[in-house]
């Protein structure tokens, strides 16, 4: 069978490939925006002067780091609903109940990984920094806000990178719940066309793509804001 | 909970075997530990490789090392699944293509680990070794690669915890792994999904926390006879 370029460029493959790839930008872009927050609140209850909350959030982030992704996502797509009650439920199952646990398991599965990005950045910053903002009488909460964020973010952003590229690779898993994304729409055209070379090669070649931009990204980042010695 | 267990711990943990195909917890333990052993191989040569002196060696493998980075393992999966049947000529078990999935997916991640071990060296240990006469393949062998693979070992077991997280996704292509015996229990059972992929969850999480714990105790341990050399 011969490679047929123009079933990717145009025509009814290409869109449902093309929508395929919008939805795995959505989900990366969602996921992103939601995990971000989640993550700086675990990493600041990491490092708070609190010893059961650092406790619960090692709890978590080590929970989500030695389950694998799939595992979530069955669980957030046939597990969690269960536990919800009936009017939710339903409300759920009425609307893209795909997309959604995709986003939650995503968010959540993210959110850990960044935290310990952002916690080892906000350690990379001189214990005195901490002790000077609250001997000259921040709390805990505008010391990290004032003080050491703003630091800390820099060193951060780097990782955070490229655990945005790992999210982009993992968005792929959500077509096991049936999210109409790239990998799920490449799988569609395969059994319709039987052009699995052309479908998986759109897929592989985005995938590729977006990754790449990405990783340029990361290496802009570093030649404009190289690391500073504090 | 506990009945649910107990009427499908057996069939959770080798699949139906002797019956039918092995699999459950079982199958995913023997994919991981031969994924990654059947990948040791191919991260040292790719590992080597990317820091070769030879160009000609050097850039062919660094463009394999990103292009398989960039993509999915999913999408490796779906390649070798569909492409694996026309290379070899006849149909190929989802055991092979997830085996061969994982073997070139984790030969590339090894290979940074490879590179990052012996680039962790200083310098002169490869400079003494050619200086009292070693070719580049000896002073590899029998100076450099000793004392890289034993600062790699924690990030083996790392590595080995991601094998076992990434055979999971063997469920997509059919192949009946803990994950896939879950959703088959899972829809036997109908009632008790919390349940079911609570378990589920649990198993990974012993499994690989204990590992991760085991990294970190070895790191530590690796850390200690180092400084103890150091002082003597």
């Amino acid at each position: 069978m011969q490679f047929d370029l123009s079933l990717i460029l145009s025509g009814k493959y290409h869109d449902w490939l093309l929508s395929g790839l919008g939805v795995s930008l959505a989900l990366t872009g969602i996921t992103l925006l939601l995990a971000l927050p989640l993550a700086i609140a675990i990493a600041l209850c990491r490092l708070a002067p609190i010893k059961p909350l650092n406790w619960l959030a090692l709890a978590y982030v080590e929970t989500i780091r030695n389950i694998p992704l799939l595992a979530h996502l069955l669980f957030w797509y046939f597990g969690a609903p269960e536990l919800l009650p009936d009017n939710i439920k339903e409300w759920l199952y009425s609307g893209n109940i795909e997309a959604i646990s995709a986003v939650a398991g995503l968010t959540f599965y993210t959110a850990a990984y960044m935290s310990e990005d952002i916690r080892s950045g906000i350690r990379g910053i001189p214990v005195q920094q901490i002790e000077a903002a609250r001997a000259i009488g921040f709390g805990f909460m505008a010391t990290m806000r004032l003080v050491i964020l703003p630091q800390a973010l820099r060193i951060t952003i780097p990782p955070l990178i490229s655990q945005t590229l790992n999210l982009w690779k993992n968005t792929s898993i959500a077509t096991v719940i049936g999210v109409a994304e790239l990998m799920y729409q490449a799988q569609k055209v395969e059994t319709d066309s039987f052009r699995s070379t052309e479908a998986f090669a759109f897929a592989t070649a985005s995938y590729l793509g977006v990754s790449l931009v990405i990783t340029l990204l990361a290496a802009l980042y570093h030649h404009r804001y190289p690391v500073r010695n504090v | 909970m506990l009945d649910l267990i107990h009427d499908y711990w057996l069939y959770f943990l080798i699949g139906q075997y002797p019956n039918g195909p092995f699999g459950g917890l079982g199958l995913t333990l023997v994919l991981a530990t031969s994924g990654l052993l059947l990948s040791l191989p191919l991260g040292l040569i790719f590992g080597i490789a990317r820091i070769s002196p030879f160009r000609i060696i050097r850039w062919p493998i660094t463009a394999l090392v990103y292009l398989v980075r960039g993509t999915p393992l999913l999408m490796v999966i779906f390649w070798a699944y569909f492409f694996l049947p026309s290379i070899t000529g006849h149909k190929t078990d989802q055991i092979t293509t997830m085996l061969t999935a994982l073997v070139i997916f984790d030969g590339v991640y090894l290979a940074e680990i490879v590179r990052a071990g012996i680039l962790g060296l200083p310098k002169g240990q490869l400079e003494c070794a050619r200086s009292l006469g070693l070719g580049y393949f000896e002073a590899m062998r029998f100076i450099i690669l000793p004392q890289a693979l034993r600062s790699m070992l924690p990030s083996l077991v790392n590595q080995f915890i991601s094998t076992i997280k990434e055979t999971s996704l063997g469920y997509i292509i059919g192949l009946t792994e803990v994950s896939f015996i879950a959703s088959q229990i899972n829809t036997q059972v109908l009632t008790k999904s919390t349940q079911v992929y609570f378990i589920l969850g649990l198993t990974y999480f012993v499994l690989c926390f204990s590992l991760s714990r085991f990294a970190y105790w070895l790191e530590k341990a690796l850390q200690r006879t180092r400084s103890q050399k150091a002082a003597a």
